[in-house]
């Protein structure tokens, strides 16, 4: 298992590094450099730069130097330093900006799967032992809408609804008479009154997903030679689904987490602008938009190893629960 | 139409009053004599399970009637199909949706003192049938590895069985767990409890089911195919424990097989079934030396069985094959391919069922209730075995006039062949057709998230093997000794790693086959052809015959056009096929007409050698022996030399001239097919001629005699010295452990790589004396 | 050469073929794709899957003559005009009209109120004469299929109402289709082009090759793709036309999707090169290429039709999540996800909920591809048993 775990964290050594050269790949990809941003800024107050000034800055930046160089330099005060670079539209650090921002995405994204996982297991355990039952038509009806209906919809349709039925906003995080205080007891469940909203949204589409999964898996180990020799053997019916199928079937909660993650990751930048959430979503399409590419391929960046970072723990999880996956790598 | 009312009556009925109706034998004739009415333990009368599918209803078992005295191993045989699953699987009220128990009684008392239960009237749910189920009645089946779950540990699952029904706390149910862990004779019990299925051998997984059935000491196991999947030394060794433990225990038997080497083995009574039915019922020996049913005559003698006769002889292969069971012939289903069939009888009314005495039963018009041949049908049925040995007779003596009617073929081939065959020796010393040495054929293991080679797997380790032109060399050995990998090589679908493999072509120069790159080699792939094993994944499904049988013509440029389609045509028909069905896709035909489709396909191009890798493996025995007379008819009309890979070591007795053992990727013996039956050099070959239960019930095979140890060493990891001195009963620690021993001269034409063949006396197939 | 052998003769051959003949000499000759168009049909769901997706392509390429307006027709008085009722009788005979609008201007919020004047009919009649375009761009002419009598100048008809400009929603969301259905078709052949050429080699090839495919595949897979597509979106140069920009979105939607089918391509490679009718063919003594295009690929391409169907709706979706956030296409270019910009503003969508409709004609055309794919993977081999 320990033997496992290692090698899986060393797997992750190159896929980090991969992200890395993507997200570097970002800052650079629009036409000039930061320090084109920084000339046109100080152009714009008024300020003329002469060239001896701009070479100055072109050495303090380190962009003078081969690529190489700059990604070295880049990489090693992210992870010596934790500094991602200045963000010009805001004209702060990046790690600052993310530092309010992150967390709640992340906690966010988490709250989501879990509630995806204790949405799909009961409905997809049903809709496979009671197939074709109407309540298995229902779930399988849901599951497909949930595939279908694209996330920022379903935001919409919640809005647009709460709008005219109970004339309440459901939009944002914070109630406005919170939005500047201090954390006390009443911000936090007004808080936690706003959250199921964004939940629920991001929700939809996994669950529809995993209850698919769930159900096809469930089906296929329900008429497995061992689940025939254990009713031989005189197990009650219920008991016998739930430890032998049922443990197998499980293996997609685990092994799924690598699908859901990253989509539900994705879903979170959306849904969080269009329900105008103070997390890294918007403020990544802000920074997009505004080729605010420090801020943006740091979000990128961050997003994409908390990612696979939760994926990591899925499979780790998953190593847990299947014998097989932990001894093939003994 | 009238199977609805017996619906209801299982739903609504109690099981007890029905189970007296159904004694007063007022329905149904009685199975067994009043005499036994005291010890039956389970008594199935009338029983229909059937299938509602979208195409219709299959009535995989259709009145069924099964009877297994206390103590007792009643064995149910058939081909696939027959339905003998199904009716196992019904007991339990294990049948799976669509099927379903739609009429019938399954009365069961555990003991004198109880009363009878209906099975078949209890709920599926219910707490009753959960006693019953493991308790009182356990199960073993076809794939032990499958039937075990993969995510708990072996002792997990045993102890599970063995708390559902007997009041024990975990420490106690473990204590039990390791003694029927011991009992099944799996080593180190304690150790192996915190093993998991998928790390240990098929064999040893067979034994943790049997522990797990028999872990609260049932009064009945049923054994579903329980040998099927293992090889031919583990199926011995599982017969054996079953057999020891009936004794110790006292307990019943229902054991499903298709094998009748098995039946003869194990059986006290034999059920035989065909299409959902029973065909003929009687004790092992009535069955095996008295068969009445002309199904149960005709099954027996398709079965090659090592009789130690060396000429070989036709099979009497029953015609045709099992129909779907959807489209079960009208009358007796077995009409179809009855040679005693009366037109207007058979195919019309069900027959009856026929009582010879002491519970042997047959369902045939050939007879009255009482066991006497009819006076209409005494002419056509005769002395049922005699005159299929002359209808044989007269078969042969078309096959050797069609023969010598061949014009361009050689008159002394033929003539060689049959002196080679009955005298036991080749007439002439001819230079051999294939000349293999020192070939290896290594495969590297990768293991982990990365691919790493790791190691390798030395599948075929320094062969040396001779074919000579004309003859037809067997290879045998266990599944994973390498035959399939050596028989690739041969045919050049995998490249060996070393090693030559001399070929001598048909102009008379010799080239080195494997050495060749793919380019070269297509002039000798028209001239070495393979059959393979699965009929249906071995044809492309999206080819019709034409492009299938046609295929290695046009690769190879042999023919075109209407030229093609004329060859296939006659291709087809010298299999026995109709050339019309050249425009059929495989999907239209069984398994039988698909080998020969192979067979058509392997022939097409004229070929002198022709690799056949399990052949016959995949087919029901009646179909078996149709193929294996076809491949020798074939051999004699069109002069072919034949390497036949099988397991199965009565199939090769049959057909093969000369046999080559293998082990572990290394040839052990080598010789003619008498020789090596009849005395084996090699421990090896002894402990698998005696594994082969003979269909004879009076020439069962001594237990636990030349019995081998269960388990094949790690194919990565070879032992040192003999390969084999770890499973060897002849074992002597000075040499074996560590010295290699050397395939050498150890007799007349017979090479041995056994450090003591000589002083060795090893026994021989049972049925060769010495 | 005409001699027969006795096996060929006996009665045991003759019962053997003709026991299959029952019930089957259709079967018997029906090829690959007959026998899946069977199973497919028997998939109620995945048939009217197909006919939906079938009409919306149709839809799309007739866009012009089934959408009473271009897609450029607006009318700024008309702004947020409610759908309207098209009636089918007028006063007990058949004719096609609708009532004309009336509006009420609030004057706080300057919003108009829109109420339905049932004194003004608008008569509205099929193949109406409209504005003027080309058929397939080919045929000029100015037919649609539905339009007011008055031709350009009479009062517009917004049987879905309309948006802020006063452009005909209906017209929209029909020209919509076909950037919104092109760009799934588009991408994914892009992506099919990757995908086949990348798993055909990772599992022609197999080893390190195989290897390091298999890892970029695994890191595709492993980001979340959506802030990598608007990263890669927001680099597209704001400079570049409609066209241009429509190719470049598409290659980036594919530079994700090709994973999948990569993956799909080798798992179906490998476990065909393992399967015996490969070897035959090889032992038959055929090319390497005849191997791969003659026995393998046939056995698989059914499955690559049904996993390529069902890439189509992941494409759609997330041209349309790109589009709604602005990153992807931009107007004057007319495909759902743009169309569902306006909805962005949650209080225009709850003055005018019309404006959700190009998200309804997204999940329609999601949900029948995914039906018609789930339908098509089910039906792709016939051969199982």
């Amino acid at each position: 298992m320990l033997g496992y775990i290692g090698r899986r964290i060393l797997l992750m050594i190159p896929m980090i590094f991969a992200i890395s050269i993507v997200s570097f790949v970002i800052i650079q990809l629009p036409p000039g450099d930061y320090l084109t941003t920084v000339v046109a800024q100080l152009s714009a107050q008024g300020d003329v730069v002469d060239q001896a000034q701009l070479a100055a800055l072109k050495a303090q930046y380190g962009l003078d130097q081969p690529m190489i160089v700059q990604y070295w330099t880049w990489i090693s005060r992210i992870v010596m330093d934790g500094d991602f670079g200045q963000s010009f539209i805001w004209n702060k650090p990046v790690s600052e900006l993310l530092a309010g921002k992150v967390p709640l995405s992340a906690m966010l994204t988490i709250s989501a799967l879990l509630v995806t996982w204790v949405v799909a297991f009961p409905i997809g355990v049903y809709s496979a032992v009671r197939q074709y039952s109407v309540g298995d038509y229902v779930a399988t009806t849901i599951g497909f809408l949930g595939i279908a209906i694209p996330e920022f919809l379903i935001a919409l349709i919640l809005m647009w609804v709460s709008l005219t039925y109970f004339g309440q906003s459901v939009g944002g995080l914070l109630s406005p008479e919170y939005r500047d205080s201090n954390w006390n007891l009443g911000k936090l469940l007004d808080l936690l009154g706003h959250l199921w909203v964004p939940i629920l949204v991001l929700g939809a589409a996994g669950t529809a997903g995993l209850i698919r999964v769930l159900r096809a898996n469930l089906l296929d180990e329900l008429h497995k030679p061992y689940v025939i020799a254990a009713r031989a053997r005189g197990m009650r019916e219920r008991r016998l689904t739930v430890k032998y199928p049922l443990r197998v079937a499980l293996i997609p909660f685990f092994s799924t987490v690598g699908w859901i993650l990253p989509g539900l990751v994705s879903g979170e930048v959306i849904v969080a602008q269009v329900l105008s959430l103070d997390t890294a979503g918007p403020l990544l399409l802000n920074a997009l938009k505004a080729q605010d590419m420090y801020l943006a391929g740091s979000i990128v960046l961050i997003v994409s190893v908390l990612t696979v970072i939760g994926t990591l723990i899925s499979d780790i999880l998953l190593a847990w629960l299947d014998p097989r996956v932990r001894l093939r790598y003994r | 139409m009238n199977q609805t009312p017996q619906t209801r009556e299982i739903v609504q009925g109690g099981a007890r009053p029905r189970g007296r109706r159904a004694r007063r034998g007022a329905v149904v004739p009685p199975t067994v004599p009043a005499a036994d009415d005291g010890t039956a333990l389970l008594r199935i009368k009338d029983l229909r399970t059937h299938f509602v599918t979208r195409e219709g209803v299959v009535r995989a078992v259709d009145g069924v009637n099964l009877e297994v005295p206390k103590g007792k191993t009643v064995c149910v045989v058939g081909e696939s199909g027959c339905g003998k699953s199904v009716t196992a699987r019904s007991i339990l009220q294990l049948v799976e949706r669509p099927g379903r128990l739609v009429g019938g009684s399954i009365s069961w008392r555990p003991d004198e003192n109880a009363s009878w239960v209906d099975l078949a009237g209890l709920d599926p749910h219910g707490e009753h049938l959960r006693r019953v189920r493991g308790a009182e009645i356990g199960m073993v089946f076809q794939e032990p590895m499958a039937s075990l779950s993969p995510m708990y540990t072996i002792g997990d699952q045993l102890m599970e069985a063995i708390q559902l029904h007997l009041p024990m706390s975990k420490a106690e149910a473990r204590d039990r767990a390791i003694t029927q862990l011991r009992r099944v004779g799996i080593p180190q019990p304690e150790r192996r409890m915190d093993a998991y299925s998928f790390q240990l051998s098929g064999g040893m997984c067979q034994r943790v089911m049997i522990a797990i059935a028999l872990s609260c000491d049932p009064a009945l196991l049923i054994a579903d195919e329980p040998t099927t999947a293992l090889d031919v030394t583990t199926q011995a060794r599982i017969l054996d424990l079953l057999k020891d433990l009936q004794e110790q225990t006292g307990m019943a038997m229902v054991f499903i097989t298709h094998d009748l080497g098995v039946v003869a083995e194990i059986a006290d009574e034999v059920t035989v079934m065909y299409l959902g039915k029973v065909a003929e019922h009687g004790s092992v020996e009535e069955i095996f030396d008295h068969p009445k049913h002309p199904y149960t005559q005709a099954l027996l003698r398709s079965i090659p069985a090592m009789r130690g006769d060396r000429a070989r002889q036709r099979l009497a292969a029953i015609q045709g094959m099992v129909p779907h069971p959807q489209h079960r012939p009208a009358g007796c289903p077995f009409h179809t391919r009855c040679d005693h069939v009366i037109a207007g009888l058979c195919d019309t009314i069900d027959p009856p069922m026929a009582s010879f005495g002491s519970g042997h039963l047959a369902l045939c018009h050939l007879y009255d209730e009482n066991g006497a041949t009819k006076e209409a049908v005494s002419r056509t049925l005769g002395e049922p075995a005699g005159a299929a040995a002359a209808r044989q007779a007269a078969v042969r003596e078309t096959v050797k006039e069609a023969v010598a009617a061949v014009p361009a073929r050689p008159a002394a081939a033929v003539v060689t062949r049959e002196r080679g065959r009955h005298a036991g020796v080749p007439a002439r010393e001819e230079r051999p057709l294939l000349d293999v040495s020192g070939l290896s054929m290594e495969f590297p293991i990768k293991r982990g998230m990365f691919g790493r080679t790791t190691g390798t797997i030395r599948a075929v380790n320094n062969v040396n093997l001779t074919i000579r032109p004309g003859e037809t060399v067997g290879l045998v050995g266990e599944s994973g000794c390498g035959k399939t990998t050596l028989g690739r090589c041969l045919a050049r679908v995998l490249k060996p790693t070393s090693g030559q493999i001399h070929y001598e072509t048909s102009s008379g120069s010799v080239v080195d086959l494997a050495g060749l790159r793919n380019r070269d080699l297509a002039p000798y792939r028209r001239e070495i052809r393979v059959v393979f094993q699965d009929p249906f994944s071995s044809l492309n499904p999206r080819m019709t015959l034409l492009q299938l049988v046609g295929e290695p013509l046009r690769t190879n440029r042999l023919a075109a056009g209407t030229e093609l389609q004329d060859q296939v045509a006659e291709m087809l028909r010298q299999v026995g096929l109709r050339p019309e069905y050249m425009h059929r896709y495989p999907h239209a035909f069984s398994g039988g007409e698909r080998q020969r489709i192979n067979i058509a396909r392997a022939l097409i191009t004229r070929p002198r050698l022709v690799i056949a890798d399990e052949a016959v493996s995949a087919l029901d025995v009646s179909v078996r022996a149709q193929i294996l007379n076809l491949l020798g008819d074939l051999q004699d009309e069109l002069n072919l030399t034949y390497l036949f890979i099988s397991h199965d070591l009565s199939v090769v007795e049959h057909l093969c001239d000369r046999v080559t053992v293998m082990y572990l990727g290394s040839i052990v013996e080598t010789a003619d097919t008498s020789s090596l039956y009849s005395t084996p050099h090699h421990p090896y070959t002894e402990a698998l001629l005696n594994a082969v239960p003979l269909p004879n019930p009076h020439r069962r095979r001594q237990r636990h005699e030349h019995g081998l140890p269960d388990d094949l060493p790690d194919a990565a990891n070879l032992p040192s010295g003999c390969l084999f001195h770890t499973r060897c009963p002849h074992v002597r620690q000075d040499r074996c452990p560590t010295e290699v021993p050397d395939l050498r001269e150890t007799g007349s034409k017979h090479l041995s790589a056994c450090h003591f063949a000589e002083t060795l006396t090893l026994a021989g197939a049972a049925g060769h004396t010495r | 050469m005409t001699q027969t052998l006795p096996v060929g003769e006996g009665p045991e051959v003759q019962t053997s073929v003709t026991s299959t003949d029952a019930g089957q000499g259709a079967v018997a000759v029906a090829p690959q794709w007959k026998l899946v168009w069977w199973g497919f049909k028997r998939h109620r769901l995945a048939m009217a899957g197909m006919i939906v997706i079938v009409a919306i392509y149709l839809g799309a390429i007739f866009a012009e003559f089934l959408a009473p307006y271009s897609s450029e027709h607006y009318n700024p008085d008309y702004a947020y005009a409610p759908p309207q009722r098209l009636h089918v009788l007028d006063e007990g005979e058949w004719g096609l009209y609708v009532y004309g609008y009336k509006s009420e201007q609030n004057p706080e919020t300057l919003a108009l109120t829109w109420t339905t004047d049932e004194s003004k009919k608008v008569p509205v009649q099929l193949f109406a004469h409209g504005e003027e375009y080309k058929l397939l761009g080919l045929i000029t002419t100015d037919i649609h299929l539905l339009g007011t009598s008055g031709g350009t100048k009479a009062p517009p008809m917004y049987l879905l109402g309309a948006d802020r400009t006063g452009h005909d929603l209906l017209s929209r969301i029909i020209h919509g289709a076909r950037i919104s259905m092109s760009i799934g078709l588009v991408g994914v052949a892009v992506a099919f082009v990757l995908g086949l050429l990348l798993g055909g080699i990772s599992g022609f090839f197999g080893g390190i090759v195989d290897t390091g495919i298999q890892r970029v595949v695994e890191f595709f897979m492993s980001i979340p793709t959506l802030p990598l597509w608007l990263a890669l979106a927001a680099a597209v140069p704001p400079g570049w036309g409609p066209l241009q920009r429509y190719f470049a979105v598409t290659v980036i939607l594919s530079m994700i999707a090709w994973t999948h089918l990569a993956r799909v391509v080798r798992s179906r490679f490998l476990s065909l090169r393992e399967e015996d009718f490969v070897t035959a063919a090889q032992v038959d003594g055929a090319s390497q290429p005849r191997i791969i295009f003659r026995h393998m690929l046939p056995s698989f391409s059914s499955y690559l039709i049904a996993s390529l169907t069902l890439s189509i709706p992941g494409m759609i979706l997330a041209e349309t999540s790109l589009s709604f956030l602005g990153l992807g296409l931009q107007p004057p270019v007319v495909s759902w996800g743009v169309l569902l910009q306006e909805a962005q503003n949650i209080r225009a969508v709850s003055t005018a909920p019309w404006l959700l409709l190009p998200g309804v004609a997204v999940v329609i055309a999601v949900l029948s591809l995914n039906f018609l794919g789930d339908g098509l993977r089910d039906a792709a081999d016939p051969y199982k048993h």
